[in-house]
């Protein structure tokens, strides 16, 4: 019997476009484009100026904020221009433009660390140097999640669930890249204290369970866990609660119930932070879809425009219909090729035809499917009814501020109902009145 | 290929399912075909006019107070179609042929529509207009024509030659003259859709494995009856396992536990207050059936739980995910 949690859907996975495509390394685009936003916090200040010339990995971008990561150039190059330019979010964040000289200059300051020698205090300040932030898509710093669980983390889990139909980067990553995330996965368990430590894969990655569980060595104190195949199975709570059947309290921290989640890329990069000195500059991405015409798993900079990615796998062979960031349950829908890939960006979908029926909404008819769909166990039929008519009183009460936005709900729904984006207009309603209260 | 301009932006869920109100109202069709055919087998084809007769009713009542009220007409989502084939269902096969029409109108426009049209309804419009039409024409509504008997197709049933139901019998505490057999299959007197207990249970099954319905109501409603009757038949010595198969299989329980009670707009959404619902509706009807002066009461059942959905929901919100104190170390334990 898998492990999982309540609730939740079987959509179409839609991952045998790219699940046995190996990852190909993009090569380095003529310009990147670097957000000093790619992070869950406050933004960063650039520190380079229009006409500079900076290496590869030198930091170009910082902030003093307590919840923050820098950025970092990921080619050398001069600064073409520091500007507000097109965010995966959907507006225009300040960004430094950087043209490449094809160098490849690396930064003279970067070396590898010695992580056996380093206490936890320095490898946390290292990562949070590095700018390493997570890369499963919330994109929240990791050196915060770390040291927000000093002392109350008893477990560690390396989430390789990947539940989003399409993306396939992590499962391509645990096959090729396997002692990457194991010796990552290895610093961050010291970190914490030589706590148990989980890899957690859903049941449809068998080729990369086998992998895994070849190269891990009884002494590397990490056990490979299954997971039945389900979304949201690797939404933080959910995976938590599969795991070790611990619920993180509502409105806390998964420090809160002794656990610790990263991506299993997070884990590659700690790793590639630790054994190279390379701070977080690449990642793997899935571009899929079926307008796309040879659909890939590409290593790219961060920062590189999201057209050559969409160019290496052939253009477009169909007219997209909708053109995403990230996977079709929780991503962002993009308006423009220009914007850059970003340390959370795990996948770049185009979708057409059937992939992406229009759909009108009817009333609810009381069907009940969303309220068993939901992994936190709320009613969203009700909340979209009392955002549409109700007080603010009333979403309170019906724990609107605990959803995770998963879009379970929305997804099963006969009617067709906009509950996600109702319940996301509701939570804003229900902060804004919090916050008029203080 | 590279016109962005029509791309859609919207947020996220970006998929949805294949599943709409019209597909799930074909399905609840598809699921009570297996009922029409054993009647049709069983009573004639007077069984299929009254159906149709009440199924156009429905549709076009609905369009009319649509049109007239000035609203989108809804019959496009078969909800009403639905509702058509439930109450043929629940009408003996010797009723006049206008009777499904008066039916139909008090379902669609009295029940359904004056309320605020599709799920606005908080009692089941098929059962609820079985019953006005039992309060007003208690003879018609109790004539129950022997098996194979011929009918008349289109004409009104004058003189057919009646019989007593399973569940007079088993309200004397005695066995009814059907065999079991007779009875799960359907070879026995009632209302059009209510005979064959296996038929209704192959659509039940359909609808479960179409992912329509769950197990919660059906199981709790049938489960609460067989339970009671089992223990405590009645006029015969406790644990009487015969019992309880006939009370199960007799009357309107199966029509009314998988098709009636499970009707989405009034039944409760949340998986506890669903089990609730289906137990009080079954206590119900096995309360009616053995000390009330109806024969049946499944119809009640529903309809009395129908009303207090409303409540059943408020005590039983799922506790959210996160909510549990201490539910690290509650875990550990």
């Amino acid at each position: 019997m898998l492990h999982t949690f309540k609730g939740g859907i079987h959509p179409d996975g839609m991952k045998y476009l790219t699940n046995d495509k190996p990852i190909e390394k993009l090569a380095p685009p003529p310009f990147v484009v670097l957000p000093v936003s790619m992070h869950i916090g406050a933004p960063c200040t650039p520190l380079v100026n229009k006409g500079d010339h900076v290496y590869m990995a030198q930091k170009i971008a910082d902030s003093d904020g307590p919840v923050s990561a820098p950025v970092h150039a990921t080619i050398s190059g001069i600064v073409r221009d520091v500007l507000p330019y097109p965010h995966p979010n959907g507006t225009d964040v300040l960004s430094v433009i950087i043209d490449n000289d094809y160098k490849d200059e690396l930064d003279p300051s970067v070396k590898p660390f010695d992580v056996g020698r380093m206490t936890t205090v320095e490898i946390i300040s290292a990562i949070r140097d590095g700018g390493i932030v997570g890369h499963g898509g919330a994109a929240f710093p990791t050196h915060l999640k770390i040291s927000s669980g000093l002392n109350k983390v008893d477990t560690v889990l390396i989430n390789a669930a990947e539940c989003e139909p399409y993306i396939t980067s992590d499962h391509r990553i645990l096959l090729e890249r396997t002692a990457e995330v194991i010796e990552g996965a290895k610093v961050l368990k010291r970190v914490f204290g030589e706590v148990r430590t989980f890899i957690c894969v859903e049941s449809n990655k068998q080729n990369a369970f086998d992998v895994i569980s070849k190269r891990l060595l009884p002494d590397d104190g990490i056990t490979l866990f299954p997971l039945r195949t389900k979304y949201p199975q690797g939404a933080e709570k959910q995976l938590i609660y599969s795991v070790t059947k611990r619920e993180v309290p509502s409105g806390k921290l998964p420090a809160d119930a002794g656990c610790a989640v990263f991506n299993a890329d997070t884990a590659g990069a700690v790793y590639r932070l630790f054994s190279e000195g390379l701070p977080d500059m690449r990642r793997v991405v899935t571009v899929s879809g079926s307008a796309i015409c040879t659909p890939k798993n590409l290593e790219v900079r961060i920062g590189t425009p999201i057209d050559a990615l969409i160019n290496a796998c052939g253009g477009f062979k169909k007219q997209p219909e909708r053109l995403l960031m990230g996977g079709p349950m929780m991503g962002n829908a993009l308006y423009s090729l220009d914007v850059p890939v970003i340390k959370g960006t795990n996948a770049v979908l185009a979708l057409c035809g059937k992939e992406t029926v229009p759909f009108k909404e009817s009333s609810c008819i009381r069907c009940g499917k969303c309220v068993k769909a939901c992994p936190i166990k709320l009613l969203p039929t009700y909340i979209y009814q009392r955002y549409r008519k109700g007080s603010v009183e009333d979403l309170d009460k019906l724990n609107v501020l605990d959803c995770i936005e998963c879009g379970a709900c929305a997804y099963v729904c006969p009617a067709k109902i906009p509950l996600v984006s109702g319940i996301r207009a509701a939570k804003q309603r229900v902060q804004d009145a919090r916050r008029a209260k203080k | 290929m590279n016109d962005l301009s029509q791309l859609k932006v919207s947020s996220s869920p970006h998929i949805r399912s294949a599943e709409s109100t019209s597909q799930i109202m074909i399905d609840v069709i598809i699921s009570l075909m297996p009922a029409l055919a054993v009647a049709t087998y069983v009573f004639g084809a007077r069984c299929i006019v009254l159906t149709v007769i009440s199924v156009v009713s429905c549709k076009i009542f609905e369009h009319l107070y649509c049109k007239l009220m000035h609203k989108p007409s809804t019959i496009g989502d078969y909800s009403s179609a639905v509702t058509g084939v439930l109450l043929a269902f629940c009408l003996p096969v010797s009723v006049p042929l206008w009777m499904p029409v008066l039916g139909a109108a008090f379902a669609i426009i009295i029940v359904k529509e004056l309320y605020g049209g599709i799920v606005k309804n908080f009692m089941n419009s098929a059962m609820t207009s079985r019953a006005f039409l039992m309060a007003s024409f208690p003879a018609l509504m109790t004539v129950w024509v022997k098996v194979r008997t011929k009918l008349p197709v289109f004409l009104n049933v004058t003189d057919a030659v009646t019989s007593a139901t399973p569940l007079d019998s088993l309200k004397q505490g005695v066995f009814p003259p059907e065999s079991l057999s007779d009875m799960a299959l359907g070879m026995t007197s009632g209302c059009i859709g209510e005979i064959s207990a296996l038929a209704l249970i192959a659509g039940g099954l359909y609808l479960i494995y179409r992912r329509v319905v769950t197990l919660h109501i059906p199981l709790s409603f049938i489960g609460t009856v067989a339970l009671i009757s089992f223990i405590f038949p009645k006029g015969m010595s406790a644990f009487n396992a015969e019992y309880m198969l006939y009370s199960i299989t007799s009357g309107g329980l199966m029509l009314g536990a998988v098709f009636m009670a499970t009707d989405y707009t009034t039944s409760p959404v949340t998986p506890k207050g669903q089990i609730i619902y289906g137990a009080g509706a079954g206590l119900i009807t096995v309360f009616i059936r053995y000390f009330g002066s109806y024969p049946e009461g499944v119809t009640y059942g529903i309809l009395i739980m129908n009303a207090l959905v409303f409540l059943i929901e408020k005590i039983t919100v799922p506790k959210k995910f996160g909510a549990s104190k201490n539910s690290k170390e509650a875990a550990d334990k």
